[in-house]
């Protein structure tokens, strides 16, 4: 503690959980993105990842609630929010905007797309398995053309529904911390924005990451075509995102309101290592140089040609380094808004506990456990398409 | 020593009671779900006015006079033990800061701890150009970013112009301090939910003075009515040159300020 905080504010009130959660639903809402790219972009070459993508929604948003709930003072008054919602507050739209979402696009679009393949494997299995895969059809069993037809055009539609319902999702978690206005280092319109966009960017790296991982487990060739294509997409959201968060700095720094002494000693100090070191230069600038050079994403031609090889590894190694950019970027926010005192007079500290229920086992606990989840979902809705595999030799778009 | 009472108008028999309590009755009255109806009911047993109190024909706030605290701390110590308010200093509904204000260098600020701040006054070397102390407590804001932000409605303001927390029905989120600019809620370590100082809630409606303003040996501290034309705090409010904390975020704070210096925040 340096400065002046009030008294009430010794104790940090949002810790690790409430960070885990935007970083969560970001993923949510990037994975769905980049699955909609397919679908209602045509964006052929990233097919071998569509439904991976869409499982990795399901996974993560299924486990999204979970840190809010862990970390109320009243866990069991949680469904108040749902029968007595304060309309004017931010915060009590979230279980409707959680419930759309799961129940409106995710699982409608999993089972308008997975149906047809539910049919066949029900068909093909005996017992208890085929009584699973019956239940999952819903007694929907018609394979006729016209009905495979219309699983295409509603799964469609509901991605229509889809992609600004992934914007409200994420640009709503956004909208609860930037509309705080007696917090300068959240109050910022560009906050939900910036959310969006660093949550294509998480998406991105996390579906291409569990594509090399799960093609690496199966002793699958990577479709080069795919993977550098998803390097190109990374890409160029990463590039959106550093230029709004830039925006969002350079903004604050010109307008230099009364908090940006205190800002600027924030960002110097308690934030230097979890903002500049980890958010900007790793988790930003060095793997947006990396990609600019070895992927396809402008004139369908690297800088430096590079084998598939060495693509690879610098793909996956770049989305490691945007995970824990983006995560980063989640903690900067949610606890970087609260090492300042509101008198503007000081800064705090947070510390982070080991064990309980806003401790670190049960952070990481909370990040593996949409990995198992999915994990459940592969296995009971297989989402491979490559039995026939496409490799390239020259790294290209193709869309 | 008998207790001060407000200097308040007559109040209405039978009159109506709060307008949260009104719109959950019927709410329930209305035949809601049974699901519904039970933490509603529950809800709305907490705000049990006073026999014959009549919020309508109240609107409160409260008048610091800077220049008449001597910080003592007794408003502190007096809020502890008139609210149960945990006695560590983390924990605080109303509380007193120090500014020291050199003729050269940075200004010094620091909350001043329940023995009062003559058990702490610091040295005074290098001159002092100006020292004051500065009450502070829940401003009660007429647009309260708290009761915006509150998801299911536990914080909310009474009609008579308190802003208070229903402790059945805060689940804990904590959005509400978050939302508060000026520190003046915490979380309660035992019960877990929002804490913040009411006004004394429980002894306005008895038409007694909250206990820090009872307790004020300068009479800093100046509660009353905000609309009676000569009321303590309308007096207060015409013959002084009046300032709220951070205006600028429209908050529209119902403690008022007088001879208040810029570096206050």
């Amino acid at each position: 503690m340096s400065g002046y905080i009030y008294p009430n504010e010794l104790e940090l009130q949002w810790g690790l959980l409430v960070v885990i959660y935007p970083y969560v639903t970001g993923l949510v809402a990037g994975a769905f993105i980049l699955a909609s790219l397919e679908r209602v972009f045509r964006v052929r070459a990233i097919e071998p990842t569509y439904r991976l993508a869409l499982l990795t929604a399901l996974a993560f948003l299924l486990v999204a609630p979970l840190p809010l709930q862990a970390h109320l003072g009243h866990p069991e008054r949680s469904f108040a929010i749902f029968l007595t919602p304060n309309l004017r507050s931010a915060m009590a739209m979230f279980g409707f905007v959680y419930a759309w979402y799961l129940a409106v696009v995710l699982l409608l679009e999993i089972w308008f797309d997975y149906r047809k393949d539910l049919v066949l494997w029900a068909q093909q299995s005996r017992g208890l398995k085929k009584a699973f895969y019956y239940a999952l059809t819903l007694g929907a069993t018609d394979l006729s053309p016209r009905a495979i037809r219309f699983d295409n055009v509603a799964g469609r539609l509901v991605t229509f529904i889809g992609i600004p319902s992934a914007f409200l999702l994420h640009g709503y978690v956004g909208f609860i911390f930037g509309s705080v206005k007696a917090n300068p280092w959240w109050s910022s319109v560009l906050i939900p924005i910036v959310f969006l966009f660093s949550a294509m960017v998480s998406g991105i790296a996390l579906v291409l990451l569990l594509y090399v991982f799960t093609s690496l487990v199966r002793s699958k060739p990577v479709n080069m075509v795919c993977l550098d294509t998803l390097a190109s997409f990374l890409l160029y959201a990463l590039i959106l995102d550093f230029s709004l968060e830039a925006l969002d700095f350079i903004h604050r720094l010109y307008e230099a309101e009364e908090s940006i002494h205190i800002l600027g000693e924030l960002v110097s100090s308690r934030l230097f290592l979890s903002l500049v070191v980890l958010q900007v230069l790793l988790g930003t600038l060095v793997p947006m140089v990396l990609l600019t050079l070895l992927s396809p994403a402008f004139h369908h031609r690297a800088v430096l040609p590079a084998t598939e090889e060495l693509r690879r590894m610098v793909y996956f190694g770049s989305a490691i380094l945007i995970q824990v950019g983006i995560f980063s970027t989640r903690w900067n926010v949610v606890i970087g808004g609260q090492l300042f005192s509101k008198s503007l007079r000081g800064l705090t500290v947070y510390k982070l506990d080991m064990f309980g229920l806003e401790g670190l086992f049960v952070g990481i606990g909370l990040l593996l456990l949409p990995l198992v989840i999915l994990y459940v979902l592969i296995r009971i809705l297989p989402p491979w398409t490559d039995e026939t595999p496409v490799t390239a030799e020259a790294p290209a778009v193709s869309s | 020593m008998e207790d001060r009472r407000l200097d308040v108008p007559a109040e209405r028999p039978g009159a109506q009671v709060l307008d949260r309590r009104e719109f959950l009755l019927k709410c329930a009255a209305a035949g809601s779900t049974f699901i519904l109806a039970g933490p509603l009911m529950e809800a709305s047993q907490g705000e049990q006015a006073a026999e014959g109190y009549d919020p309508t024909s109240h609107y409160y706030g409260m008048g610091i006079d800077v220049s008449k605290c001597i910080g003592c701390a007794r408003c502190m110590t007096a809020c502890k033990t008139e609210n149960d308010v945990p006695q560590e200093p983390q924990f605080v509904r109303t509380w007193v800061e120090r500014y020291v204000i050199p003729v050269e260098g940075e200004v010094e600020v620091r909350a001043i701890g329940p023995e009062g701040a003559i058990a702490e006054t610091p040295p005074s070397e290098g001159g002092i150009l100006r020292t004051f102390f500065v009450p502070k407590i829940c401003n009660h804001c007429a647009t309260a970013p708290c009761v915006q932000v509150c998801p299911v409605g536990a914080t909310f303001t009474t009609q008579d112009g308190v802003v208070l927390v229903d402790p059945e029905y805060c689940i804990g989120c904590r959005y509400c301090i978050q939302a508060c600019p000026y520190g003046a809620r915490f979380l309660h370590p035992e019960t877990h939910v929002a804490e913040k100082c009411t006004f004394c809630y429980h002894r306005l409606v008895k038409g007694l003075l909250p206990a820090c303003v009872e307790v004020c040996p300068s009479g800093a501290r100046i509660f009353g009515e905000l609309r009676a034309r000569n009321s303590p705090l309308a007096r207060f409010l015409r013959f002084n040159a009046i300032q709220v904390l951070k205006d600028h975020l429209n908050t529209e704070p119902k403690v008022y300020y007088a001879n208040l210096d810029r570096e206050v925040s």
